[in-house]
């Protein structure tokens, strides 16, 4: 009987071949952390411990509230670059480069069969390179700086086949709001979610980061696309370090076969206030809003970025809206430089931030009053995440978000095309 | 074994509703999360619960961020337990390592209500409320050295000193 990847991948990292359901101790290949690396310096100093097991494999990006709001993240960020001087921690990202899970897969720690944990729960972001990659806590963090090891469960895995070419103006979010709206929030809690099919190909790798990003908001532990040809020719200029991919066995058990025919989607609007709360963009069509947000782990890449600038390209966002646009990283921004789309959202009257996670987690930059409502592409739309307790968060694709703005309320990217 | 009242909440209750993004970054003393604790869902927890009470919620408790403190200011504020239908995963994993016990039990999660008075027997595995008795399965081994340890990192601590 053939295994799944993650099972595969497990095999390897536990030097025994294992199933779904057991629990292995393995050490990991790499370790993200961001501003939170500086709670998991006061933890790992409670050990006594005078020097972290492997720093080569620590990897810290600082992009939670870049630049530092006030004193006290200033003083979070202070106490990490020392740390990262004394510890000689090599892979260090300061407040230039971007949010975590760009910076990392750009940075291609994000390889194909390496088994990456990180204490952010859209650490499963790597598993659209073929990576085995799930999210932690802090104190799990601070232990595994101090042994190199942690206990995982061998998770089941729930497949998903996807057909059919998707329609114009429906993209890779569209797709994972689709599935999550009919899956429920915790349909994939504690498993491994593969996307499959034959259309799983045809995402771009960005896209497929979208899926694999958002798969968190199932539950998931992690999620997977099988490297193919566009994987290699990414990694061939960039690869770190060497990998081995890892793929499902042909007859591997799966939990459950999901099938998703793509063409039969239309664009999708997650409402307040859960990820699974999803509609057709067309049965809220005309939802007054105030701010529009393009950009975050979830959608902040170039092709999200070109999407959004060509139906902004010589127009203006509607008065009565306010429209925040972060690149996901530094290469991002200035790729959209060149390109000149930074330029098209400058015109249109957007604000640009700093790459970044930007007003996402709710902690700075462009929150929202009591009462408010954003339309953005992040990922979480939790009650009062962003800002007040009363405000509303809607989430959806950059070609919806950008066409929304454009009319100052919820619009079908459809009529913009 | 203690005895304490129920705080009853629904399916899906995420990380920023227990706790908030904004506070998350900053590094805040036990007793300064527990104030904030559920301040998004329920105002009127953090200024009344009390030591040795209980959370029951539906399914995926926890799920969203991996923030501890979603964990750690339930235990601040003295919550001797989380029992739900389901949690989700790296909340479950916060919880252990924390030490903040979370007990899955479908038929207690249906049945309890909020002000219901609850006494949880852990070695026993058995929460009683209402005059009913519900069985929750045991933890699973590899967590159970992290909760005698009292939580990871003293578990960690211990290790690394017997090596």
């Amino acid at each position: 009987m053939g295994r799944t990847f993650s099972e595969k991948v497990l095999s390897l990292k536990a030097g025994r071949a294992v199933r779904a359901g057991e629990v292995i101790t393995v050490a990991p290949d790499y370790y993200l952390s961001h501003d939170n690396s500086s709670a998991i310096i006061g933890e790992f100093k409670k050990l006594g411990l005078k020097s972290v097991v492997a720093p080569r494999k620590i990897v810290i990006v600082l992009d939670h509230i870049v630049p530092a709001a006030d004193e006290k993240y200033a003083q979070n960020h202070k106490t990490i670059r020392e740390f990262v001087i004394e510890q000689k921690i090599p892979n260090f990202f300061d407040i230039h480069a971007g949010v975590c899970h760009q910076v990392f897969s750009e940075a291609s720690f994000a390889l194909p069969g390496k088994v990456i944990m990180g204490s952010d729960s859209h650490t499963t972001t790597y598993g659209a390179f073929g990576a085995f990659s799930a999210g932690i806590g802090r104190t799990e963090m601070a232990s595994l700086w101090a042994t190199d090891e942690i206990w995982l469960r061998v998770p089941e895995t729930l497949r998903i086949e996807m057909t059919g070419k998707p329609g114009p103006g429906v993209y890779a979010k569209d797709v994972i709001l689709k599935i999550i709206g009919d899956n429920g929030a915790d349909r994939a809690n504690y498993e491994a979610v593969e996307f499959a099919g034959p259309e799983a190909g045809n995402f771009s790798l960005a896209s497929r980061m979208v899926l694999t990003n958002m798969a968190a908001e199932m539950g998931a532990k992690n999620g997977y696309f099988e490297p193919d040809d566009q994987t290699i020719a990414w990694l061939k200029a960039r690869a770190r370090d060497a990998y081995e991919i890892v793929k499902s066995d042909p007859d591997a058990t799966y939990e459950a076969v999901l099938k998703y025919d793509l063409s039969r989607i239309e664009p999708q609007i997650a409402c307040p206030h859960s990820v699974d709360n999803v509609k057709p963009v067309s049965a809220v069509v005309g939802r007054p809003f105030h701010q529009a947000l393009i950009g975050t782990c979830t959608n902040g890449r170039l092709e999200d970025l070109e999407i959004a600038a060509k139906i902004l390209k010589g127009k203006k966002i509607h008065p009565r809206v306010r429209a925040l646009v972060l690149p996901a990283s530094r290469e991002v921004y200035l790729e959209a430089l060149k390109k000149g789309l930074i330029e098209i959202f400058v015109a249109a009257n957007c604000v640009i931030l700093n790459p970044g996670c930007g007003p996402c987690l709710g902690a700075h930059e462009g929150l929202l009053a009591p009462g408010e409502v954003v339309v953005g592409t992040s990922n979480r739309n939790f009650k009062g995440r962003m800002g007040g307790r009363d405000s509303e968060i809607y989430l959806a694709s950059p070609a919806t978000v950008a066409a929304s703005a454009l009319e100052g309320k919820i619009t079908d990217p459809r009529t913009c095309l | 074994m203690s005895k304490g009242r129920v705080w009853k909440y629904g399916d899906d209750v995420n990380t920023d509703v227990i706790y908030a993004g904004k506070y998350t970054y900053q590094q805040l003393k036990p007793e300064e999360m527990a104030a904030h604790a559920f301040e998004d869902l329920d105002p009127a927890f953090a200024g009344n619960v009390r030591p040795g009470d209980v959370i029951v919620a539906g399914r995926n408790f926890g799920c969203g961020s991996s923030r501890e403190q979603a964990a750690a200011c339930l235990r601040a504020a003295g919550v001797q337990a989380v029992v739900a239908k389901s949690f989700a995963r790296i909340y479950f994993r916060n919880a252990i390592n924390l030490g903040l016990p979370v007990l899955q039990c479908e038929e207690a999660s249906e049945t309890m209500k909020t002000g219901d008075e609850v006494e949880i027997d852990f070695a026993g595995g058995t929460i009683a409320s209402a005059g009913k008795v519900f069985k929750f399965p045991p933890l699973p081994d590899s967590v159970i050295g992290i909760l005698e340890a009292g939580g990871l990192l003293a578990y960690t601590k211990k290790k690394i000193e017997g090596s």
